[in-house]
């Protein structure tokens, strides 16, 4: 596996009783790049991320990320070797502060987290980086607000500074921008952009305008195949592609750069 | 000061003077063993989300080595009350190893299970009296300092012990293990796709709530000077639970209030009304699932956060 590819998929198959969610599927980032995974709902996107993260086993098939086979291993596991993800639904402690939250994904670094006899003031180390995390994420002046009260966009913004916080090599977005207004929308998706200046990016997203602005390649899924892979350009000529998502070739996908 | 630190002022400074008070020491020192145990089970329960039914387990055979140790073969009182506690904490790493790989009611189901084999051991093995349990175990002395036969020398360390332990649970509540527990009690797989392994997180409360709920257990052996099946028996993991929820979960001191209610009650009704005591703790309790469902304690914080 050359160098510039972080992860790999080889014929990585998910059957559920009588139903194949993920069907084959050969997928290769590489280091450095947002890569856009897209589909129609129920295309197995957010399936092909359990299996990723390993929060689903494999039918058949591999996993390899960084020079390792890792289809094998537990998902706190993975997320130790720094592909850690995001979730589709909101995924927050809800009644911990939002800087106690961010604290969470940086804490397992500092090597005490099993010191139960510690005073939990000395997680106070933390709080420069935490709040730097959260000024990027527009949320430091909600630093001391219990997150469940946090309106939905901003609980999605937490989930990427939390998940940030844990400083992954592979950064796994499902929906990023899912049920954000436009200017939470911009917001995020320029954030994944500086985020990805040190990791790499694999996003499932629905948002066409978001793909099309930051992504550097797109796979596309459909009935868990890939039916396509490349630029935005590329992928939006495909005949294929456009009808999985308009139902016709004829009619354009929506999104398309200037 | 805050109001707070004068409450705590004030129920230290009752707590010390219980003795001068002419307050029945003995009975206190019952109801702060119970309590100790309920704050250690909190710990599992109110600040972990994990709800054992098998904590008397833990509490019963600690008591059992203790009084054991003590009275046939001649162990002093602090090395005795010690491997009490390590019988508490090396059961609870086998039950809470098993335990842990399920959730919910099969978790409690295990922890019952692991229980009443342990009960069963206590009244079959040989060196625990069977139905009459261990009687006369020795109080001693305090690394043969201080003489404990005394009703109010104990009473203090027993005090002391909770104080102690009470302190205990809050430093592990509030500490970087405890936040780890509150992320993983908020949302497991958040906190597994942060890269923690929440198996050893789990096990490790366990742990110390099985070794604290043994604490409990040994010192109360030496205390009252005598260990019986009652408190190895299921219905002693059922009272324990009883207290903390009467009490409140999740708060600090809500299952020592709940235990304070529930031994005062056997221990003063059991007098008036016999048998009769039973259902009416059981009354009490119907009452708090239904009308204040936080608990005393957790009811109390809940009406100051609203003013």
């Amino acid at each position: 596996m050359p160098d510039d590819i972080i992860l790999e998929t080889r014929g990585l198959t998910k059957e559920f009783k009588g139903f194949v969610a993920v069907s084959d599927v050969d997928l290769v980032v590489r280091r450095g790049q947002i890569h856009a995974l897209i589909g129609p709902n129920g295309a197995g996107k957010t399936t092909f991320f359990n299996l990723l993260t390993k929060f689903l086993a494999p039918t058949r098939g591999r996993i390899l990320y960084a020079g390792a086979d890792i289809t094998d291993l537990k998902p706190a596991a993975v997320a130790r070797r720094g592909l850690v993800r995001s979730f589709q639904m909101s995924a927050v402690f809800p009644h911990l502060t939002v800087i106690e939250n961010v604290r969470v994904g940086l804490q397992r670094r500092v090597g005490t987290s099993f010191h139960f006899w510690r005073p939990a003031a000395s997680l106070a180390v933390l709080d420069t980086r935490a709040h730097e995390l959260l000024e990027a994420v527009g949320l430091a002046p909600y630093a001391r607000m219990v997150a469940v009260e946090l309106p939905y966009g901003r609980k999605r913004a937490l989930e990427i500074a939390t998940t940030l916080a844990a400083d992954p090599a592979l950064l796994l977005l499902d929906e990023p921008t899912q049920g954000m207004g436009h200017e939470d929308v911009d917001r995020v998706a320029e954030l994944i952009r500086i985020a990805a200046r040190e990791r790499t990016v694999l996003m499932v997203e629905h948002n066409m305008n978001v793909v099309a602005r930051i992504a550097d390649t797109i796979t596309v899924l459909q009935r868990g195949q890939v039916i396509a892979a490349g630029s935005y350009a590329e992928v939006a000529r495909n005949p294929q592609v456009v009808e999985a998502y308009m139902g016709s070739s004829t009619a354009a996908l929506g999104g398309a750069p200037a | 000061m805050r109001p707070a630190t004068i409450g705590y002022g004030l129920a230290l400074a009752a707590a010390l003077a219980v003795p001068a008070v002419g307050v029945y020491p003995v009975f206190m020192m019952k109801l702060l063993c119970f309590a100790m145990f309920a704050c250690a089970f909190n710990l599992l329960l109110g600040f972990t989300g994990m709800l054992s039914f098998g904590h008397a387990a833990f509490f019963g055979a600690a008591a059992y080595a203790t009084g054991w140790l003590a009275t046939a073969r001649g162990w002093g009182t602090l090395p005795a009350l010690g491997a009490g506690v390590v019988v508490a904490a090396t059961l609870g790493t086998a039950v809470g190893a098993l335990a842990i790989r399920r959730r919910g009611i099969y978790f409690a189901m295990i922890t019952m299970a692991l229980a009443q084999l342990v009960y069963f051991v206590c009244l079959e093995a040989p060196f625990t009296g069977g139905e009459n349990g261990l009687q006369g175990v020795p109080r001693g002395s305090l690394a043969g300092l201080v003489p404990l036969r005394s009703d109010v020398a104990m009473y203090y360390v027993v005090l002391g012990a909770f104080v102690g332990m009470y302190l205990l649970i809050r430093r592990i509540v509030h500490s970087p293990f405890g936040q780890v527990l509150k992320a993983i009690r908020e949302n497991e797989a958040r906190a597994v796709s942060l890269g923690y392994e929440i198996d050893r997180y789990k096990l490790l409360a366990f742990v110390l709530s099985a070794t604290l709920s043994g604490f409990a257990g040994a010192l109360k052996a030496v205390v009252l000077g005598f260990v019986t099946l009652s408190d190895v028996l299921q219905a002693n993991s059922g009272e324990v639970i009883l207290m903390t929820l009467l009490g409140g979960t999740g708060t600090f001191l809500g299952p020592a209030v709940g235990a304070g209610l529930v031994v005062t009650l056997q221990e003063y009704l059991s007098d008036l009304v016999g048998g009769w005591v039973t259902v009416i703790i059981g009354a009490v309790f119907v009452a708090c699932v239904l009308l204040f469902r936080r608990g005393i304690v957790g009811e109390l914080l809940a009406l100051r956060a609203r003013r």
